[in-house]
């Protein structure tokens, strides 16, 4: 497939770390931020070809990750009522709340169903007039369009039987939480790809300045990231901290100006809760409030959410690069894909269940050694 | 000799769609049977309508016996349908264990409502499946369910193979050094039964891969006299059915992901999805493990097969990490390829 | 985050009032909503996520790291290939 294949290729993967390797004299903390990146890093085993003086750390980005259980609590709520058909992206549905997931929802008859996009859902609610349409509107600023676009057509449409829960997060403010944080380890950061592809760089601009760290925009695939890896040290090494664009054939500096203004349109900045995390001011959107009629919220009263978390559970810290997947007791023992304790372990895209996923529990422990 | 099945003009019964009265064990099961069933599946044995079927034993060498339940979803899908599914899957359990299958039996729930005219296409699909296989269905069974107690029909198979004395395979027989083989591109069951799933479809010529491989099976056995095993990745998809060789075996095993044949259909919608073609269902593709001397011989038979076409060796058994396996990827590191923990849900990070 | 997959639009079109056009990926093909990319024409790459078109690709800057690769192999040249496959 053309711009997939020729950026896995092994002879330029294989430059590029050469590369990398002349360019790093000394160990380097680098943060990749995209749970999507951090998928192709895992896969392709990127950490293991690298050399030893750069190590990646995981960020905080996987939206479903994220999500506050307070919001999923409230989902599954919603998802509850007989009258509701609830849409959601498929990695949401094993995403535990306080008492179990959307797929065990499901098996008590709830009527939840995986949509691939949002506009899917107000195709379902045209088709479906009897029935209450809500869809579970999370994701990074990379989505927001398309939710966005999903609440502009229902608008459009007068569907009256169509409704969104809204649970966006947005990066910049994570990457300054994090870099804010006493503990911090991060010297330079592989930046958000797609995120930017909407919001464009210069967000990023004033965070590379404040905080002195280089942020490199990078794609997803394997000559994506090690290109941006090349980048960040070769700034590290020269003392630089600025905003570079390694991503240009998707990336343009200033995004996609129709996407934003459809995203001002239909959502305004808030604070939001990072489960695993905390608290961000202004790290989210929300339903502008002339809009308040498509909340799903305000359209199902749901009282009373009682949230209740593992105390076992590390994913704040892991979420911030502070500790690896492996660091955690619970990691692969009681906290499995399966049966997820916290952040992290809950969506395919974050670290611990990427480190699962691809059997890194399975490689220090002496039973890889067992006959 | 009963009419060619398909150009029968007596509508069974007054309906058109299945009604209860179809598993009443009266008369309308008794025309279901006699003018759909028996009719179809022809054959003498079948057409005795006895409780049970006599079959003969064939000489030396043992029997080889299997069973599987088939709910796919929709009944109809791009390449196939539950029917051939449900011929295909048995025969393939039977073949995979270098089995001559020869007879089935079919236990058939029908959902009240189902249109007998799908019935019909079902069961003429079915037959044809087992005229390919060399298969007969010797016996049967049908029950009804009222309405949304199933989705359509579910049908289960039961069959029986002859295995030569001579032949052993086991899962647990591969040794280090060995080479895996698949028969042909991966996933394309999964695939195209998904692009018609509601919600996720997209478009494709994308067609399934179901087919019965008992031909192929022999073909391969003759090939490779010391062939370890052979097994078809259903569920689960290839991660499923090399884990447990390296788990039964007690070997490693490293794919080298390069080399595994995946169809650009299956590729684009794994890619727009999120997914990964290592964990697809196939239903007419079969992963072999042979001694590396054999495997040129191996896949010169398969590719002479028109159902082993695509035939490639994708990796081979190491006796480092027992019970685990390995991908290598193509910028050269590596991970490890777990079972598939519930179903692959598409992904939007 | 934010899996985005580069596709071939194949043909752009409006359906109530939203552009909107058939994109390949591979060998299947999808519909996507184009509005946000209306300069796109047919042979078009986009980035899509969630059957929305976050960008057209450029061409240029996507050959830029391989051009980059082949200037950095040509001052290598003294470097011996190591090719061997651990």
């Amino acid at each position: 497939m053309k711009y997939l294949d020729e950026y896995r290729d092994g002879a330029a993967a294989r430059s590029l770390i050469a590369a990398i390797e002349r360019a790093a004299t000394r160990p380097w903390v680098i943060m990749e931020v995209c749970g999507g990146q951090t998928h192709t890093i895992v896969r392709y085993g990127l950490d293991q070809v690298l050399p030893k003086t750069v190590e990646l750390v995981h960020g905080p980005g996987c939206p479903v990750c994220v999500t506050p259980l307070e919001m999923i609590d409230r989902a599954h709520a919603i998802a509850a009522r007989p009258e509701v058909i609830f849409c959601s992206f498929g990695d949401m549905l094993r995403v535990p709340g306080s008492q179990g997931d959307l797929l065990g929802l499901r098996a008590r008859g709830a009527d939840v169903r995986v949509v691939y996009s949002p506009l899917d859902a107000v195709k379902l609610a045209e088709s479906n007039p009897s029935r209450q349409v809500v869809f579970f509107a999370i994701g990074f600023e990379t989505t927001a369009p398309a939710n966005a676009m999903a609440v502009f057509l229902a608008r459009k449409k007068a569907l009256r039987n169509f409704s969104v829960l809204v649970s966006h997060v947005l990066v910049p403010p994570a990457l300054t939480a994090i870099l804010a944080s006493g503990d911090n380890r991060v010297q330079a950061f592989l930046g958000p790809g797609h995120v930017c592809a909407v919001m464009g760089v210069s967000e990023y601009e004033p965070i590379a300045v404040r905080h002195r760290v280089p942020i490199v925009i990078s794609g997803f695939e394997p000559v994506d990231l090690l290109d941006g890896v090349l980048h960040a040290v070769r700034q590290l090494e020269a003392g630089e901290a600025k905003v570079e664009n390694a991503y240009a054939r998707a990336v343009r500096p200033e995004g996609n100006p129709a996407s934003r203004a459809l995203v001002e349109s239909i959502f305004e900045v808030c604070d939001r809760t990072w489960r695993g995390i905390g608290l961000i001011p202004r790290s989210g959107y929300r339903l502008r409030d002339e809009l308040a009629d498509l909340d799903a919220a305000h359209r199902f009263e749901v009282e009373g959410v009682q949230t209740r978390e593992s105390p076992l559970c590390i994913s704040g810290q892991v979420l911030r690069g502070l500790k690896r997947p492996a660091d955690c007791p619970a990691f692969g023992r009681e906290c499995t894909p399966e049966t997820p304790l916290g952040a992290t372990m809950v969506s395919s895209e974050g670290a611990c269940a990427a480190y699962h996923a691809y059997g890194r529990h399975l490689d220090a422990g002496p039973a890889a050694e067992r006959p | 000799m009963a009419a060619p099945f398909g150009a029968c003009p007596v509508q069974i019964g007054q309906y058109d769609r299945v009604v209860l009265g179809h598993g009443s064990g009266g008369r309308l099961t008794h025309e279901l049977i006699t003018q759909l069933f028996v009719p179809a599946f022809h054959n003498p044995t079948l057409a005795a309508l006895e409780d049970q079927a006599s079959i003969a034993v064939e000489g030396r060498g043992r029997l080889a016996f299997t069973t599987d339940a088939f709910v796919v979803s929709p009944v109809f899908f791009p390449g196939g349908d539950i029917g051939k599914l449900a011929v295909c899957g048995t025969v393939n359990d039977l073949a995979a264990g270098g089995a001559i299958p020869r007879h089935l039996a079919a236990s058939f729930i029908l959902e009240e409502g189902l249109p007998l005219a799908n019935l019909r296409r079902i069961v003429e699909s079915m037959r044809r499946a087992c005229d390919e296989a060399g298969v007969t269905v010797v016996a049967g069974d049908t029950k009804v369910v009222e309405r949304g107690k199933a989705d359509g029909l579910f049908i289960t198979t039961t069959g029986i193979g002859w295995l030569p004395e001579d032949r052993r395979l086991s899962i647990g027989a591969a040794r280090p050094g060995d080479k895996v083989v698949v028969s042909g591109p991966l996933g394309d069951h999964g695939m195209a039964i998904l692009s018609v799933r509601q919600g996720l479809s997209f478009d494709t010529q994308l067609l399934s891969d179901c087919a019965p491989l008992a031909g192929l099976a022999q073909v391969m056995l003759r090939a490779s006299p010391s062939l370890r095993c052979m097994r078809d990745p259903t569920r689960g998809g290839l991660a499923s059915v090399l884990n447990e060789l390296a788990a039964a075996s007690r070997v490693g095993v490293v794919v080298q992901e390069p080399a595994v044949p995946v169809r650009p259909e299956v590729r684009g919608a794994c890619e727009m999805l999120g997914l990964d073609p290592l964990y697809v269902a196939c239903e007419g593709r079969m992963v072999a493990v042979a001694p590396a001397p054999e495997v040129p011989a191996l896949l010169a038979a398969m590719g002479s097969h028109p159902l082993g076409q695509g035939a490639a060796e994708i990796g081979e058994v190491v006796p480092d990490f027992p019970g685990k396996v390995r991908v290598r990827s193509s910028v050269g590191g590596d991970r490890m390829l777990l079972m598939l923990s519930g179903e692959q849900l598409p992904r939007i990070c | 985050m934010c899996l985005g997959i580069p596709g071939k639009v194949l043909d752009v079109r409006r359906e109530d009032g939203v552009l909107m056009g058939t994109v390949q990926f591979g060998g299947i093909t999808k519909q996507a909503c184009l509005e946000h990319v209306p300069e796109v024409r047919p042979g078009d790459y986009v980035v899509v996520h969630v059957g929305f078109a976050l960008s057209r690709v450029d061409e240029a800057e996507a050959r830029r790291i391989f051009d980059l690769l082949a200037e950095m192999k040509a001052l290598e040249e003294l470097e011996a290939p190591d090719r061997e496959v651990p």
